[in-house]
């Protein structure tokens, strides 16, 4: 019992040791929507902020968040410079869903899938909308849990907050 | 246990602190906590729990640094949840590994979760809210010789519950991006498959010579072309009786899976044509029909809904024989003509139709003679052939639904849903034949949404299910006040009102409430809960009426 208590303490510090560090991402291979794989570690922005949000097709709460900053991602962009990047975590249940579903929503992210939740196990997210914001070094400096209704504002603050511009 | 655990921590910290000299490493990770208390109520049938109060957490870690990462899971069931099964006792670490990464080899030691193509011979993967976790224990490499060529091969043993399945799994997979690996542009995108795996177990059957290992194989095929995308996967599955004392309780056939999918879409529209046809397909771990064993994954070809009445009677896949067809079509209206109006207005169609396989033919030894047999959707015999098509086979399921979403101006959006549905409840529960017979359900759904000043949402969401079969006719009401970005409140009710049973036409009462900041979410909650079939991702468990309190907490670092 005593060792338990002696090692859980020691992944405390260790813990607090490296959160007092930058998060970066994880080096996890995604599906691209043609078929492709790609490192989730090679996205670039050319230093700009990027957002990477987890989503699905069946996930109410996660359409309503990226369909309701698509009807701002061009302002985003225009002042911020800011990409934003969604992985899809449906299975191949839905999975043939996710490029019609995009392209007719009209969306202009880049989207990725994630079908055995790879990424989303390594990122720590366990229910989804789960969003991150990434600085210029590609640091994580910010996440959100969850959507309800202007949370959209809350990001985006968080974005001008980092942005270059 | 205590022991264990502390072994298995001392030595995670012991490969941390080697690798993480120069400190530049990094931890991460995620908790999550169920609570739940259970109070007696007769009338819904919720039984109290003799805890009062149970718990089901996980904590998870990964530590990372360039390629290195290693990682553990720690489960606590003190005691599970009622809708789990009780086999998740106790507390434990039944989740770490190990990986790196050097010049294209990917090598995984301990456990992982992978996947061979779409899943049909081989997937394994977790879902906490389902209870499901059939991680694989063993080493795996990953290789990528050249570019476009994806190598993979792995050996393990399965995880169910706290223990592990006897079967030893191995598993090969080869993909080729033919335009990366042959470096030539194409508006044309070629990409194929061969995924194999195989089982060992030992053959201890006193009466029957079982076969000890016992191969699945499937090839797929994905030509992407501009706006089409074509995908499908072919599957095979060698004989795999079940071990049973009795010649009628081992099935030698082999089975196979098809499925098909092709996709067209553009700027605002999007359609998607499905099939599959799966004939005696369940792949398992060990010699054993029980479910955590399974350790392949058929996708269920309907619609996944998250409105309540519309996932009331949710389609699972029958593995032993189904045949499926799915549409799907997504269209935008522009914005500015005269129904997309102001904001543009977007409509979802869904249809799917899944049915038994049909009659087929089975060669009569005993007179020398082909026959004809009857509607069957269990492939029982080795030497019976199911038809290819199934127009009349025995209907499973069936889902005619269209949405309609619109923003009607700065503050009001509003969704409206009307579906029918055919649920076949014998088959889909596995009742006895004719024991309930299909349950025909009408359903209409209207979701509004009102921004009443920045941060401030309320929304009702009037839910309808007419039906006469199954537990009759529903009503579903809900409001919720969302306050962004930090709060969110919501009371809904369920009304059984057209049950036949009079004393069952209850209502089924919901309040909740939370909170949301960064990376923690609390949430807290009260009422009661029916009992049914609760559906994520192809995986359905019957959850048994509850209530009482309950306090869900969910953090990541």
């Amino acid at each position: 019992m005593k060792n338990l208590f002696l090692t859980i303490t020691a992944i405390a510090i260790f813990s607090t040791l490296s959160i007092a560090q930058s998060r970066t991402l994880p080096s996890v291979d995604v599906k691209t929507l043609e078929g492709g794989n790609i490192n989730i570690t090679t996205l670039e922005n050319d230093g700009n902020p990027i957002v990477i949000s987890f989503w699905a097709t069946w996930c109410k709460p996660c359409k309503k968040e990226l369909n309701n900053i698509a009807e701002l991602y061009e302002d985003w962009q225009d002042e911020t410079g800011v990409k934003l990047v969604a992985i899809s975590i449906d299975d191949t249940r839905s999975m043939a869903k996710v490029a019609p579903y995009v392209n007719a929503s009209d969306w202009d992210y880049e989207v990725y899938l994630d079908p055995n939740g790879d990424l989303k196990r390594a990122m720590g997210v366990s229910t989804v909308p789960h969003t991150f914001l990434l600085n210029s070094k590609k640091e994580i400096v910010w996440q959100h849990k969850g959507y309800i209704d202007g949370d959209e504002d809350e990001l985006y603050e968080q974005i001008e907050k980092i942005a270059k511009k | 246990m205590i022991k264990k655990i502390s072994l298995t921590l001392t030595a995670f910290c012991i490969t941390i602190i080697c690798f993480a000299q120069d400190n530049s490493g990094e931890f991460h990770g995620d908790f999550d906590l169920n609570m739940q208390s259970y109070q007696e109520d007769e009338l819904i049938g919720a039984k109290a729990a003799d805890e009062i109060i149970l718990n089901n957490a996980y904590l998870n870690i990964n530590y990372t640094k360039g390629n290195f990462a290693a990682g553990l899971r720690y489960e606590s069931y003190l005691n599970a949840l009622l809708d789990f099964d009780d086999d998740y006792k106790g507390n434990g670490i039944p989740f770490r590994y190990a990986t790196y990464k050097i010049d294209g080899l990917e090598v995984t030691a301990g456990n992982y979760y992978e996947q061979i193509g779409s899943g049909l011979i081989f997937r394994s993967y977790e879902n906490k809210g389902l209870g499901q976790d059939n991680a694989m224990d063993g080493v795996r490499l990953k290789y990528s010789p050249l570019k476009g060529v994806y190598l993979k091969t792995f050996i393990g043993k399965n995880r169910t519950y706290f223990t592990y399945a006897d079967g030893i799994i191995r598993g090969a997979d080869a993909e080729v991006n033919i335009n990366e690996a042959l470096n030539f542009e194409s508006k044309t995108k070629i990409i194929v498959g061969q995924g194999f795996v195989s089982r060992f177990q030992a053959d201890i059957n006193p009466k029957f010579k079982l076969p000890q290992n016992v191969a699945a194989y499937s090839s797929r095929l994905n030509i992407i072309n501009g706006g089409w995308n074509y995908s499908g996967e072919y599957a095979i599955k060698l004989n795999d009786p079940i071990g049973s004392l009795t010649a009628e309780g081992n099935n030698y056939a082999n089975g196979n899976a098809l499925m098909s999918s092709l996709t067209y879409s553009q700027r605002g529209f999007g359609i998607i044509a499905e099939m599959h046809r799966v004939d005696h397909m369940e792949f398992r771990s060990e010699r054993a029909k029980e479910k955590q064993y399974i350790i392949n994954y058929i996708p269920t070809l309907t619609k996944q809904h998250t409105y309540t009445l519309l996932a009331l009677y949710p389609c699972a896949t029958q593995p032993e024989g189904e045949f499926g067809t799915q549409v799907d079509v997504f269209y935008k209206i522009k914005k500015g003509s005269l129904l997309g109006g102001k904001y543009g207005t977007k409509i979802t169609f869904n249809f799917s139709n899944i049915r038994g396989l049909e009659k087929g033919i089975k060669y009569d030894i005993d007179n020398n003679e082909v026959v004809e047999i009857s509607n069957s959707f269990k492939n029982d015999y080795n030497d019976f052939t199911p038809k290819f098509f199934s127009k009349n086979g025995e209907l499973f399921f069936r889902d005619i639904n269209l949405e309609v979403y619109k923003k009607i101006n700065k503050k009001i959006k509003a969704t409206g849903i009307l579906a029918k549905q055919s649920y076949n409840k014998d088959v889909l529960e596995g009742k006895t034949p004719g024991t309930y017979g299909t349950v025909e359900s009408t359903i209409a759904i209207a979701d509004i949404s009102y921004k009443i000043k920045k941060g401030h949402t309320i929304r009702i969401e009037l839910q309808e299910l007419l039906a006469d079969g199954g537990e009759g006719s529903w009503s579903m009401g809900l409001v919720e006040y969302t306050i962004s970005p930090h709060w969110f409140f919501a009371v809904q009710d369920m009304y059984n009102w057209g049950n036949h049973d009079v004393e069952k036409q209850l209502h089924y009462v919901n309040i909740n409430c939370g909170f949301l900041s960064g990376s923690n979410r609390f949430a807290i909650g009260y009422g009661k809960k029916r009992a049914g079939i609760f559906c994520v991702g192809g995986v359905c468990k019957e959850v048994p009426s509850s209530n009482g309190f309950s306090l869900t907490i969910s953090s990541s670092f």
